[in-house]
């Protein structure tokens, strides 16, 4: 009995959050490191045993709140496969760079499932976090090696949820994005039993 | 037998020039012997798979439009032909030695990757393995009937993606307007902007002195150091300034305002006298004898700091972060002789030129404005002669030509980088280069036709400019953080650097010649020789 009390469960909820919480600082860090905004318009904060940054503008901020809600909810109803943030240049709305985080739903530990009637998972929130920040530190890296974004830039973020997934209110259908001569690069990915969370980066070449 | 044996053996190892008559058969023995046993398999083999292939790309390609959301998708099927093509049109059938080597390298060629690894390490996870086996074997069997099983797996493999696109509609801010990448900065750096001249003159590459600054300002707006022509540098460290004696060493504490304001600006007196101006965080300008250490007046005039000063004569003009530039007659009760509403943001720089005809000043919103001096005074009109906008960022850097009648040179902040050299009497922009970083403050060399800018990041460094070429002819490096700060010493051999780091050094950057000091000592005595003979007469 004190063995089963001390084993770790997650919920599909929690494991939900974890990723949503994962995506918020992912797509901040991207918007920092690749120089998207003002850096002034960042603020420090520790996460996942890293100082990461995160954006103080009230739209910005509000825009990716609105968004992982939603996503969260989805992800629960597995009903999101993938989230595409995707770099446009202001001028002429050319994609210049997509990151893609791949959601994959894992069956979790089946036993302790039976046991709690749901599904749930047993990994160690520990090595999670230790695994989301990997992927963080590989995030920082890439502006070793991503073309410079020399343009006003914005940001957006499409989600390739599943055919029977409704469409909720100030949410709309949108065009599938294609980057001319991409070059994919895989980072780590990261699991919380319940989901597996990939994320890739595609950027355009310019020779 | 057994010991003959072991004897060969002996031998053929240590014969090392001779045939190997064991071990592994030559690669060219090889490839002879199995191209003469079936050369039609070869080729046979070769159109198979050409064929195949074809279809299957065609098959893709389809495949890849229908599925243009997904990234995945298109990566891995894009990368599994190629991978495939390149093995089997391979044209030595010899492909079962060594099946992994060859397959290895192709896609990266193909895709170009930019750190041009020598390996390729394919990604499996990404890649659909049942879908790319799939696609092949209904390409192969395309003259039987599809069984409806088949295609059943078949579409329920190829619907990797089903459903729909979604986004939010409220979407996030673009970047500010005019707001650039601070990365461009390490970008370009790598970049040398023009060649480095050669000069037949020796420049040291080392400062001649390094001073400590303790608590100096980190900050690009304020004008802390001047170096009067009485030889006498007058340096604001935090809220105190002290005056260092270059010719004996000595240093002595001029002032110490209340409070942690620090001092905003300096500024000595015209052609080498005891006076001192000095800008403070409160808006007022204060003016100090330095022979008696001792407070003459405090002149208001502004609402925030005073973080340029400039004398001409009697007048001492001052800029604020409030954008106005006043005017100060020192002699009179009523000091405030004039206020221009100059710019809109904080004045960086203010200098008037040798002649005291144009008075130059730099904003932080990147305005560089030339007012002429009114009629028959030392004060400037309120109406600006030129306005020029061509700097992108604030302009700091600003130096007017000593030898050269009405030539400015100007330098823009971070987003700026660029140098440029103005004729104020014709409004002409003569000059313009990218120095690649911040500049933050421009001296010209008495001695040299030349001038030196101060850089920020990335490398901290000095650069002396060859006019009107504007070609380098040096660059000197020591510094660890911005250089603020320049000041040309009053023979014009000597340029002082202050930097962020809180070190002052000193270059003796336009150290002139001795034999050519010599040859202009002589011809000013003989000029004297001839002036007295006119006398005489």
């Amino acid at each position: 009995m004190s063995q089963q009390q001390t084993k770790n469960c997650i919920t599909l909820r929690g494991s939900a959050q974890i990723l949503c919480e994962y995506l918020k600082f992912a797509v901040n860090s991207v918007l920092f490191q690749r120089g998207l905004y003002p850096p002034e318009t960042f603020k420090a904060e520790q996460q996942y045993g890293i100082t990461l940054l995160i954006s103080e503008d009230p739209q910005i901020k509000s825009f990716l709140t609105n968004l992982l809600t939603q996503s969260e909810e989805w992800i629960i109803n597995k009903k999101v496969s993938k989230l595409s943030l995707i770099i446009l240049n202001v001028a002429n709305k050319e994609v210049l760079e997509c990151w893609d985080f791949n959601v994959q739903y894992e069956e979790g530990d089946v036993a302790l499932s039976k046991e709690k009637n749901e599904t749930v998972g047993s990994k160690d929130l520990k090595k999670i976090k230790q695994e989301i920040r990997d992927v963080m530190l590989q995030i920082a890296a890439t502006i070793s090696y991503l073309p410079l974004l020399d343009c006003r830039c914005s940001f957006d973020v499409l989600v390739h949820a599943k055919t029977d997934c409704d469409i909720p209110e100030k949410w709309a259908e949108a065009e599938p994005v294609a980057i001319t001569n991409a070059q994919n690069v895989q980072l780590k990915s990261f699991s919380t039993s319940l989901n597996k969370m990939e994320t890739i980066v595609s950027y355009k070449l310019n020779d | 037998m057994a010991q003959f044996n072991y004897l060969n053996e002996l031998n053929s190892l240590a014969t090392l020039d001779g045939p190997i008559t064991r071990g592994p058969l030559q690669r060219w023995v090889k490839k002879s012997g199995s191209e003469n046993i079936n050369p039609s398999l070869s080729n046979s083999l070769k159109n198979v798979s050409n064929a195949n292939m074809s279809g299957v790309n065609q098959s893709m390609q389809k495949l890849s439009v229908s599925n243009q959301s997904c990234n995945n998708s298109i990566l891995s099927t894009n990368k599994t032909p190629t991978r495939l093509e390149s093995r089997k049109s391979k044209k030595t059938p010899s492909k079962n030695k060594s099946p992994g080597r060859s397959t290895t390298p192709t896609p990266n060629k193909a895709s170009k990757t930019p750190n041009k690894a020598d390996r390729f390490i394919p990604s499996r996870c990404n890649t659909n393995y049942e879908l790319c086996h799939y696609m092949m074997t209904r390409e192969e069997d395309k003259n039987e009937e599809p069984s409806a099983t088949g295609e059943a797996i078949g579409k329920a493999l190829a619907d990797i993606e089903p459903g729909r696109l979604l986004q939010y509609t409220c979407k996030a801010p673009a970047a500010p307007e005019g707001y650039q990448n601070r990365l461009r900065v390490v970008y370009s750096q790598a970049k040398v902007p023009s060649s480095v001249k050669n000069s037949t003159r020796y420049i040291p590459h080392t400062p001649d002195r390094i001073l400590d600054a303790p608590d100096i300002v980190d900050d690009y707006y304020l004008n802390i150091i001047d170096w009067s022509a009485s030889n006498i540098l007058a340096v604001a460290l935090g809220n105190a300034v002290y005056l260092w004696n270059a010719g004996t060493g000595q240093i002595e504490q001029l002032l110490s305002l209340e409070g942690s304001d620090p001092v905003c600006s300096v500024s000595w007196v015209q052609g080498g006298g005891s006076h001192l101006a000095v800008g403070t965080t409160t808006g007022t300008v204060e003016l100090w004898d330095c022979e008696k250490m001792k407070r003459l007046r405090v002149m208001d005039g502004h609402t925030a700091r005073v973080g340029s000063l400039s004398w001409n004569l009697y007048v001492i003009s001052s800029g604020s972060r409030d954008g106005n530039i006043v005017h100060h007659d020192v002699r009179q009760r009523d000091h405030n002789i004039a206020t221009i509403n100059a710019h809109t943001q904080e004045i960086c720089n203010l200098k008037w030129s040798p002649d005291g005809k144009h008075l130059a000043s730099g904003g932080n919103d990147n305005q560089l404005n030339i007012w002429p001096a009114a009629q028959g005074q030392h004060y400037s009109q309120p109406q600006f002669l030129y306005s020029f906008s061509n700097h992108l960022a604030a302009v700091k850097g600003l130096a007017w030509c000593p030898w050269s009648n009405g030539i400015l040179a100007s330098g823009g902040g971070t987003a700026d980088r660029t140098i440029r050299i103005w004729n104020v009497n014709t409004g002409a922009n003569l000059a313009s280069v990218d120095t690649k970083s911040q500049v933050c403050s421009i001296v010209w060399s008495t001695h040299y036709k030349e001038l030196m800018s101060g850089h920020g990041y990335a490398n901290n460094q000095l650069v002396i400019w060859k006019y009107p070429t504007m070609a380098r002819v040096a660059e000197l490096t020591g510094h660890v953080a911005r250089v603020l700060h320049l000041s040309l010493s009053p023979d014009g051999t000597t340029v002082l650097s202050a930097g962020a780091d809180e070190t002052l050094r000193l270059w003796k950057a336009f150290m002139l010649d001795p034999t050519k000091k010599k040859e202009s000592v002589d011809a000013r005595a003989a000029k004297s020789l001839l002036n007295m003979n006119s006398l005489i007469r």
